[in-house]
């Protein structure tokens, strides 16, 4: 019987309004690589949060190396030897690669207190050697590339003696070449006897990296498979394969003319080459795996940043944007990823959230006319049926679902063509998701153009007209709805590895 | 690879060495009394405090702050050693040292426990308390001067004095700056001071003493502060309520100059030396060449102004590289 | 489901008398109630009318500088700005220039400050305010130096004296021209999309700019609206004084911070009004006044202004908690460099 260095059982993980995780399984054996797999939100990091000790589950045991062990916090886990590696590496981007692996474990002489740098930097020479890491230790960390950050993040690991290493999307935001080192380190590392945990959405990953494979859907568990036992379209089956229980309002919007369209858009280290058209009444989906470059597009669609090259043209006529003030002008309304940092002002009651982009709608020579304010935004506010108590109560006071409303009002707030919505659902209840999908198909029938930017396949299925499926920042298929299934669509999400 | 990247870190200092040499070379030319042993003796110690002062100051950027304090703390710490000699002669000068370096400490320690523990933004803080120092350096001295022949001849010659022909505010300098070096490279301490400035929230849960550093390196300046005052006093052998006035500007020119970049983080003692003695030869050669010292304040903003735009610029570039080399 | 139905905000007594300016009016009766046990002849009109005098001339950075601070960052290059267009109209009066043109350089060279100042803030998002102007600061006054060195110039018309010591009936012309920029302030502040966009970046920047609010256009328009003001503090110090040099106004940047900030705004951004700064130009004028007739030097008043400074952030901070008290009170560093200004250090 092959030793179990991990094992979780009958976890369960439930935040306020979403169950994390559903009594869900795990295990690890000793010297393996391990493959976890599931959509977004299907409880991959929160089962790794669990395992790293910066959750605590509601239910279930975690064993390891056979004994229970209770983590209060990532030091405990730490401490079992467990480390991880996330996609966004947390370092001191002015200090060399020695101390970012050492800070906080200097060897210090006791006499002199002075720090052995030489010491220290061999030691990471060492780490870095037997990582085919292809610069030293004293580069400082600012300089490096993300994939040798990563390479910088496993040696700390390394470094802190983990027996078991949870990379989590480590390839993301690398590129297939990049990737290519990450496989092998990975491999060595197993040969050392290191367990691994590997979380990826690629395909390419798992069959060459791991012996075995366990899939995630919807914060339970649905099964472990050795990697040779499953086939690929078996395994997308196993992550996507659901009912569509949720209900999608019925869409009628007629699709009329072309209304905006992109040409080449490209910015480098970000996107390149994307092109595409929305039509007035069109709900246009853009999914893709996580660094993709969904959302770098639609920024630069709305005038955030500046694309290098390529256009962008709204009814026919190519746009020059200054920056947001001047595509709002134009027409373009944009719903960000993150509402709380970008998308609203907290501290303000939702009323003057709401007029904030059209203030001089509101204004006569500049004056301000807040009863005009206030009456506008309870209108927007009835007609999207944002639950609160007053328009003067604080956004930081409301739900999700309703922060997500008042961000719709805002936009609608003024004379748009296209709305561009980013993640509309994210941390978002059932319930108000019905009402945001209803909000959408209004918004369709009223002739705007609709990009949507998701994750969610169901979501993006059940509510668009047409499929934008972004791959490493490039197009990688655009498709009709009608008749595109998820495995379809995750099937161009996912980069071809070099091997097939 | 590892070249390149090894070469763009001494660029600095390799540039500032360069233009050493360069503006030692044209002021040699347009006045051959440049480079005599004395001159370079008198610029080397007027360099001196200025020198001290920007350890301190080095510190406190490198944890993203800034101390608009420093000038009136060396005016206090300043003017009550000097009164304290002229009603106690027989002081002996280490005694007096100390005290100056006593009172700097009280004023850092009170300034890095608004910051570090109250919150109170850096900037807020030293410019409240730049005026509250001076303020009271004024009541202390009831306006009144203390001058040479009211200090003692062992007080003065902290400044004069010399040993083995270097002058004494050369020596506790360079002291610094090397017990400095030690520091702030190889203690643990020294390096944490570093990593605050770098990534504050990562320090923080790095389990780094992220307000007791920040706390830290305002005691330090306050203490450096101190002693740069006593020793100004002894060398102009006078103390006045303006003393230093307007010398946290040059302080901070030096420091910025020297590499340390306001954002936080980075800095190398090497360049921080490079950038005082460059400071310090532009004030002792305008003179001589001259430039009417009315200049000087000018050239020091535009110093800042330049320093700080150059590395803005520089890792723009290296940014927009960055990207590049990201194939996609 | 709940619909919003009630259209007016809600309004208690406490709530209204529970604000930071009420406890600057106590403290305003407080220092006054003071003087006057110090001087019998204190509490008269002619006291309030003329006093006002004496320190109003930097009343008029106040203003913009509380748009700064609520945008969330600082200016400390006000003084140098009055000095420098203070020099240069002295020195192209001196010239030849007729003295009404004068004036006018006077505020085109202050506002042309501010214009610098806002451009190399938004120019380069990766400075904070604080060392753009500290460096700006430096840059103005040293110009000044260059023009005139440690001279005085002065011998100005006779009109132009009237300025800072005139009247109109009884009322002091600076005081009137106080007031009505008070006005002009307090309303664009309170009362304009452009006030309430100020409010919008200083409370979050990002979503400010992501709402379609221009940033940059704003953060300009609030530098050059306090060089223009640094220019008419300027013109009313050197009409006081009769002439000027290239030292003059050393420490308003102080003064004008310490008084924005004992107004209840916060050094965080995003909070504050108008009228707390207002009251706090006259409570430090008037306790100047008072440590004045005790025969308090100036140096001293230093002291007070560096202390109220400190202890009304402190109370400011205590009672914002949450929402002031950042973890690290200091430059965050920018990571590309597009993103947003960034905050003062």
């Amino acid at each position: 019987m092959a030793e179990h260095i991990l094992e979780l059982a009958h976890i369960t993980k439930t935040f306020p309004g979403v169950r994390a995780l559903d009594d869900v399984h795990f295990d690890l054996r000793q010297g393996e690589i391990h493959a976890l797999i599931g959509e977004n939100g299907a409880g991959k990091s929160t089962l790794i949060k669990v395992i790293t000790g910066v959750y605590q589950p509601d239910a279930g045991e975690i064993r390891v190396e056979g004994m229970p062990v209770q983590m209060h916090g990532p030091s405990d886990s730490q401490r079992l030897g467990i480390a991880a590696i996330y996609q966004h590496v947390t370092c001191y981007p002015d200090l060399s690669v020695t101390e970012n692996i050492f800070i906080g474990h200097e060897k210090i002489s006791p006499v002199t207190r002075k720090i052995d740098w030489k010491d220290l930097h061999r030691r990471a020479d060492d780490l870095l050697h037997q990582l085919d890491a292809d610069f030293d230790a004293r580069t400082i960390m600012g300089n490096l590339s993300v994939a040798q950050q990563q390479i910088v993040e496993i040696a700390k690991a390394l470094s802190a003696n983990a027996r078991i290493i949870i990379m989590d999307e480590p390839t993301a935001p690398l590129t297939t070449r990049e990737s290519e080192d990450l496989y092998r380190i990975t491999e060595g590392l197993r040969d050392k006897g290191v367990s691994i945990i590997f979380i990826s959405h690629r395909m390419e990953d798992m069959y060459r990296l791991a012996s075995r494979v366990t899939v995630f859907r919807d914060a339970r568990y649905v099964g472990t498979w050795r990697l040779e036992e499953i086939r690929r379209e078996d395994l997308i089956m196993a992550m996507v394969g659901r009912e569509i229980t949720q209900f999608f309002p019925r869409r009628s919007a007629a699709i009329g003319e072309e209304i905006l369209r992109v040409e080449g858009l490209s910015r480098t280290g970000y996107f390149k080459d994307v092109s595409f058209s929305v039509r007035r009444g069109e709900i246009l989906a853009m999914t893709g795996l996580i660094g993709a470059g969904r959302t770098e597009v639609c920024e630069a669609i709305y005038g955030v940043t500046a694309a290098d090259s390529g256009r962008v043209l709204l009814e026919g006529k190519e746009l020059h944007l200054s920056g947001p003030a001047h595509a709002i002008e134009k027409g373009i309304g944009y719903l960000p990823e993150d509402r709380l940092r970008q998308g609203l002002v907290l501290d303000w009651d939702l009323a003057k959230n709401v007029t904030l982009p059209t203030l001089q709608a509101f204004a006569s020579l500049g004056w301000l006319h807040p009863r005009r304010e206030y009456a506008v935004a309870q209108e927007l506010t009835e007609k999207l049926e944002v639950r609160a108590g007053s328009v003067f109560d604080l956004a930081s006071t409301l739900s999700g679902g309703n922060q997500q409303k008042i961000i719709v009002a805002k936009i609608l707030a003024g004379t748009m063509k296209v709305i561009i919505l980013d993640e509309p659902t994210k941390g978002v209840d059932v319930g108000a998701k019905t009402a945001i999908f209803s909000i959408m198909n209004s918004l369709a029938e009223a002739g705007y153009g609709i990009i949507m930017v998701s994750s969610e396949m169901p979501e993006v299925l059940g509510m668009s007209d047409r499929v934008l499926v972004m791959r490493e920042g490039r197009v990688a298929a655009i498709m009709d709805t009608a008749g595109a299934s998820q495995e379809q669509i995750l099937r161009a999400a996912i980069p071809a590895g070099a091997a097939s | 690879m590892k070249r390149a990247v090894s070469l763009s870190e001494s660029f600095r200092e390799i540039g500032l060495l360069a233009f050493i040499v360069i503006l030692c070379a044209i002021f040699q030319l347009r006045n051959h009394n440049f480079l005599t042993l004395s001159n370079i003796r008198d610029l080397l110690t007027n360099t001196a405090i200025l020198s001290i002062l920007s350890v301190g100051m080095m510190m406190v950027i490198l944890t993203r702050g800034i101390d608009l304090s420093v000038a009136a703390t060396i005016a206090l710490a300043g003017m009550v050693s000097a009164l304290t000699v002229n009603s106690f002669r027989a002081i002996s000068p280490v005694l007096s040292i100390l005290e100056g370096m006593a009172i700097g400490t009280v004023a850092g320690a009170l300034i890095g426990l608004l910051i570090a523990r109250f919150n109170v933004l850096p900037i807020i803080a030293t410019l409240g308390f730049m005026n509250i120092i001076r303020g009271l350096t004024y009541v202390v001295s009831k306006g009144a001067w203390v001058s040479a022949y009211q200090m003692s001849d062992g007080f003065k010659a902290i400044a004069t004095g010399n040993v083995l022909g270097v002058s004494n505010p050369i020596i506790i300098a360079v002291a610094i700056n090397l017990a400095f070096f030690y520091f702030i490279n190889h203690m643990k301490t020294g390096r944490q001071i570093y990593a605050v400035g770098s990534n504050p929230e990562a320090a923080d849960i790095s389990g780094i003493p992220r307000r007791r550093i920040i706390f830290l390196v305002y005691v330090v300046q306050g203490a450096l502060a101190g002693l740069g005052g006593v020793i100004w006093v002894a060398k102009f052998a006078s103390a006045q309520s303006d003393t230093a006035m307007g010398f946290e500007l040059s302080v901070i020119a030096a420091t910025v100059l020297g590499g340390v970049s306001i954002a936080g983080g980075s800095g190398k003692v090497s360049g921080l030396i490079l950038g005082t003695i460059l400071f310090g030869i532009l004030n002792n050669a305008l003179p001589l060449i001259n430039v009417s010292p009315f200049w000087q304040q000018a050239i020091q903003g535009l110093v800042i102004l330049a320093a700080v735009l150059t590395n803005v610029l520089v890792k723009r570039n290296s940014q927009r590289f960055a990207l590049r080399r990201r194939a996609i | 489901m709940e619909r919003a139905i009630r259209v007016d905000k809600g309004w208690s007594w406490r709530t209204f008398f529970l604000q930071w300016e009420w406890l600057l009016v106590l403290i305003f009766i407080a220092v006054n109630v003071v003087n006057s046990t110090l001087s019998p002849y204190y509490l008269t009109l002619d006291t309030f009318l003329s006093t006002p005098q004496t320190f109003l001339d930097m009343a008029f950075l106040v203003m913009p500088m509380t748009m700064v601070i609520i945008l969330g960052m600082i200016d400390i290059s006000v003084a140098s700005t009055a000095a420098l267009a203070a020099v240069i109209m002295a020195v192209c009066f001196h010239a030849g220039l007729p003295m009404p043109l004068a004036v006018v350089l006077n505020l085109a060279v202050a506002t042309a400050c501010g214009l610098v100042n806002g451009i190399l803030i938004t120019r380069f998002k990766e400075l904070s305010s604080v060392i753009v102007t500290l460096a700006t600061m430096i840059i103005y006054r040293g110009i000044a130096y260059v023009i005139l060195t440690d001279q005085a110039s002065g011998d100005f018309p006779k009109w132009y004296s009237s300025l800072g010591w005139g009247s109109v009936g009884k009322v002091p012309i600076i005081l009137i021209a106080f007031a009505i920029c008070a006005v002009v302030f307090g309303v664009l502040l309170h009362k304009t999309s452009f006030g309430r966009r100020i409010y919008a970046i200083g409370n979050n920047l990002t979503a400010a700019r992501y709402s379609g609010v221009k940033t940059d256009a704003i953060i300009v328009t609030v530098f050059v609206l306090t060089g223009l003001m640094a220019g008419f503090t300027s013109l009313f110090l050197t009409s006081r004084m009769g002439s000027t040099r290239p030292n003059v106004a050393q420490g308003y940047e102080l003064s004008v911070i310490a008084m924005v900030v004992l107004g209840g705004v916060s050094t965080s951004g995003g909070k504050g009004r108008i009228g707390g700064p207002l009251l706090a130009i006259f409570i430090i004028g008037f306790l100047n006044y008072g440590l004045g007739l005790v025969n308090i030097q100036a140096q001293s008043l230093l002291i007070i202004v560096g202390l109220l400074l400190i202890l009304s952030v402190l109370v400011l901070n205590l009672r914002f908690r949450g929402r002031a008290q950042r973890s690290v009170p200091s430059a965050p560093k920018p990571v590309d460099s597009s993103e947003p200004t960034k905050r003062i250090p």
